[in-house]
């Protein structure tokens, strides 16, 4: 159910949406920077990340024991996030208490302290939430075929960082990072729930209008260039499970391409949830790549995902290998199917459904007030909220052609990187 | 038109609680707010039923419900879900096989019956079986490379031993491997029946609709021979600290878990210990647990304490993932935290703040269709009545600093602790 909603400029350049949801007592307010990991040099990748983290370390006004306990202690949720293409903090809090969340954001806008202990300190808590990444197949995996897929564009690299830049940032780095990138003119804020859209608008100005324009950021534009060829590699580590990802280059959020290929995904990899919280997903046991690996036992599970952003990143498809069958088995099986959705017409009843799907998935995430400021936020960091608002309607108009074009302009073996987890054995004991 | 903080809390002016006359519970609260349903339950038939050998069976009879029924195959099943959008699946626990779906409210008569279908007459085809028994033992073959999973299956082998919460819910492989078809079908048919089954229905129907479209599936269904689960035996508490470590190599960090067992969710120490628990390892960005081992002295990116609490007795731990050259380190920083709380216990201030966070947070956890069916079910369960939730502030505010340290010296010894590391 789309509720309306108001969007109004700062002078100072920030951008404010607002949806009134009056269902239950509870406001979800989201400040979005445009800065992500795509922003960062090599020997600085993962600085946003770090950036982010340190946003919770203390002003003059909120110290870091202060900002922590306040929230909790008004019942709130807190949290930030990292991506490719931004990154964003969020309180959700009884409807009365939102007021701190706001003064909160517009605080460390621009007065974060970036202590020089904090920064040592959080050096390694960053280190070791990469070390906890690492314990698992699939983010080695995963990271080796975004390493290949991106030679040039800044998307090649993880938005956590590698290690050896991690080990030598420095405060100045950071804090550089934080005043160029942190500014009211490169931010929007997303607010949903329980007030009145007036007072709320209102409260934002006072505490935010203040707040001086800074420079426009930079931001590093390099295209990544067509690939000449496919690219296969092989990532070794410790278990007995062999894993599959096949990335093809995919289209940007706003490419018009997005919507056949988001139907693509669904038809072979099953609907993927747009909803970042609740609502939960739908099974994908009559999508065609499950029939054609699990159901022949090739595999024991499959999953696709396509990610909205700002240039064209990649569609994944992620195979756990049955303990039976190699990896090139279940890659055959699964390039037939890429073949046949290239090749034969596809039925206009499998589009509805994928349409039901959707509408299904839209209706989960609506009963969330903090999924609902997430998305009037977010797609504003890769496209505008109309992009979200028109989605079904965008899913809606594909038409069986538009699918095999883009099956046959995207799922090329020239377009794509195969990577495969060896597993090197299992080691357990007491 | 603004919500009221209370009412919009679920209670007995909601609330439809209905028994069926072949005993199922149908619990049922209206929200038009969202076009969707959502559906929840259980019934008796988790893994306390298990034999040794054949560990895993009740999660792998609760797995393969959705396989095929007498009146639909697997794929009819599956087109049926999917292209509705809805979802519904199985597990099972200690207690209970749980089952959850959602659909569009259009849809919720689809569910239903899929739902009575699955634990009326499901056939467990042999294919689908195999099928799924690969799926099992991949599932266990990524546990056992799971540092944080590892860790905590290794911790309630200590806490537990010699009781069933010792053995993990679904199997080993060698178990997984020893299960048949004729063993999901005889476990089946002799555990599943209406007796003891609960089911929670909350989205945009009226209450009266819902209890109709239940009772139209599963108010004929008759089992007069269903076994009661076996009486838990009593556990026995650690008499010393005893530590086991799992190697697994290659691993780029380490998890530990270090604990006791915990109070059962109806006794009177649970809200105390609850309380306890938040200022220990939870509040704010963890607690005391996450000031010392994150904030402080930067050894983890996530360390925090838990306690789980069910019908019998809950584990009460702290768990943290470390580089594998700070594990002493880390340890030593909890089990000094943990000595503070059981001799010191919590300041007034600290209470207050949890009191205030565990009341603040209620309507978040309650905005949601699936946040309400978790609380109806958990009023259920426990027997706390339909009014609980609005009692919920006054239960809380009752708490005083006396009652957390009592929990605390109660459940948590510092010489006596259960500590499983796992990693390189």
């Amino acid at each position: 159910m789309i509720k309306p909603y108001s969007q109004y400029l700062l002078a100072n350049g920030l951008k404010v949406l607002l949806k009134e949801i009056h269902t239950a007592p509870l406001v979800s307010s989201w400040l979005w920077y445009r800065v992500g990991s795509r922003d960062e040099f090599n020997g600085h990748t993962g600085i946003s990340h770090w950036c982010e983290h340190m946003q919770f370390k203390g002003t003059p006004q909120f110290p870091s024991e202060v900002l922590d306990r306040a929230v909790s202690r008004d019942g709130g949720m807190w949290n930030a996030f990292t991506y490719f293409d931004w990154t964003t903090f969020f309180e959700t809090m009884p409807a009365d208490k939102i007021d701190l969340g706001l003064r909160i954001e517009a605080d460390r806008m621009v007065n974060s302290l970036f202590d020089e202990k904090e920064v040592a300190s959080e050096r390694t808590v960053v280190i070791s939430e990469r070390e906890g990444s690492e314990n698992e197949p699939y983010f080695l995996l995963g990271e080796a075929v975004q390493n290949a897929a991106f030679r040039v564009h800044p998307y090649h690299h993880e938005v956590i960082g590698d290690l050896s830049d991690l080990k030598s940032m420095s405060r100045a780095d950071l804090h550089g990072h934080y005043r160029t990138f942190y500014s009211p003119n490169n931010a929007v804020m997303s607010v949903a729930g329980d007030f009145k859209t007036s007072e709320m608008l209102a409260r934002i100005r006072e505490l935010y209008a203040p707040i001086p324009t800074g420079p426009i950021p930079p931001r590093i534009f390099r295209s990544e260039p067509a690939a000449n060829g496919e690219h296969r590699l092989t990532v070794e580590g410790p278990g007995e499970t062999t894993y599959l990802d096949i990335s093809y280059h995919a289209p940007a959020a706003n490419d018009p391409d997005f919507f056949p290929v988001t139907v693509l995904d669904s038809l072979l990899a099953g609907p993927s949830s747009l909803n970042m919280f609740g609502g939960g997903g739908i099974s994908n046991k009559t999508s065609r790549l499950y029939r054609a690996l699990v159901e022949k036992e090739l595999a024991v599970s499959v999953s696709g995902g396509l990610t909205a952003t700002v240039d064209p990143f990649l569609y994944s498809v992620v195979i756990t290998v049955h303990p039976k069958h190699k990896a090139e088995e279940a890659l055959a099986a699964f390039d037939d199917e890429i073949k046949r959705i290239q090749k034969e017409s596809i039925p206009v009843t499998e589009i509805t459904r994928a349409i039901k799907q959707a509408r299904a998935l839209f209706a989960y995430g609506s009963e969330n007030i903090t999924n609902q400021a997430f998305w009037l936020g977010h797609a504003e960091m890769f496209a505008a909220y109309d992009w979200f608002l028109t989605y079904l309607e965008k899913l809606a108009k594909v038409t069986p052609a538009n699918l095999q074009n883009a099956a046959q302009k995207y799922f090329r073996p020239q377009n794509r990187v195969v990577g495969t987890y060896l597993p090197t054995g299992a080691e357990g004991q007491s | 038109m603004k919500p009221d903080n209370q009412h919009s809390l679920p209670g007995p002016d909601d609330i439809n609680r209905e028994i069926l006359s072949n005993g199922i519970t149908v619990l049922a609260r209206t929200n038009f707010n969202s076009p969707s349903v959502v559906i929840g339950g259980y019934i008796p038939c988790g893994s306390l039923f298990d034999s040794d050998e054949k560990l895993g069976l009740a999660d792998f009879t609760a797995s393969s419900l959705l396989r095929g029924s007498e009146k639909r195959n697997f794929q009819k099943i599956f087109d049926d879900l999917e292209s509705a959008g809805a979802n519904l699946s199985f597990s099972a626990g200690g207690h209970t096989a749980g089952f959850t779906g959602r659909c569009l409210s259009e849809d919720l008569p689809l569910l239903l019956e899929l739902l009575a279908d699955a634990l009326r007459c499901p056939v467990f085809p042999s294919e689908q079986v195999e099928r799924l028994r690969a799926q099992f033992l991949t599932g266990l073959a990524m546990r056992a490379e799971d540092t944080a999973e590892m860790a905590l299956l290794t911790f309630d082998q200590i806490v537990f031993e010699g009781h069933p919460y010792a053995r993990p819910d679904d199997g080993w492989p060698e178990t997984i491997h020893a299960i048949s078809c004729n063993d999901l079908e005889d476990f089946h048919h002799i555990h599943y029946g209406p007796r003891g089954l609960v089911i929670a229905v909350v989205g945009a129907l009226e209450p009266k609709a819902i209890t109709g479209q239940v009772a139209r599936v599963l108010g004929d269904w008759n089992k007069p021979s269903q076994p009661d689960l076996p009486a838990l035996p009593e556990l026995k508490p650690l008499k010393k600290e005893t530590t086991r470590k799992v190697k697994i190599s290659g691993k780029s960090q380490s998890d530990l878990v270090l604990g006791s067992y915990g109070p059962r969710r109806k006794d009177p120490e649970f809200m105390p210990a609850s309380l306890g628990n938040s200022v220990l390892g939870q509040f704010g960005t963890a607690g005391r647990i996450g000031e010392v081992v994150r904030e402080r002295s930067g050894l983890a990116y996530y360390a925090s304490s838990s306690l789980s609490a069910g019908i019998g007795p809950g584990a009460w731990d702290v768990s943290a993932g470390v580089n594998p050259a700070n594990v002493q380190k880390a340890r030593d920083l909890i089990c000094k935290e943990i000595e503070r709380f059981v001799e010191k216990g919590v300041t007034a201030d600290e209470l207050a703040d949890s009191q205030s966070n565990f009341i603040g947070r209620l309507p978040l956890s309650l905005e949601s269709n699936a946040g309400v069916v978790n609380a109806l079910l958990n009023i259920e369960r426990f027997d706390l009545g339909l009014d609980y939730y609005r009692r919920y502030p006054g239960l809380v505010k009752a708490v005083t600093s006396e009652d957390v340290l009592t929990a605390a010296v109660k459940y948590l010894h510092p010489d006596k602790l259960a500590i499983a590391i796992a990693g390189s």
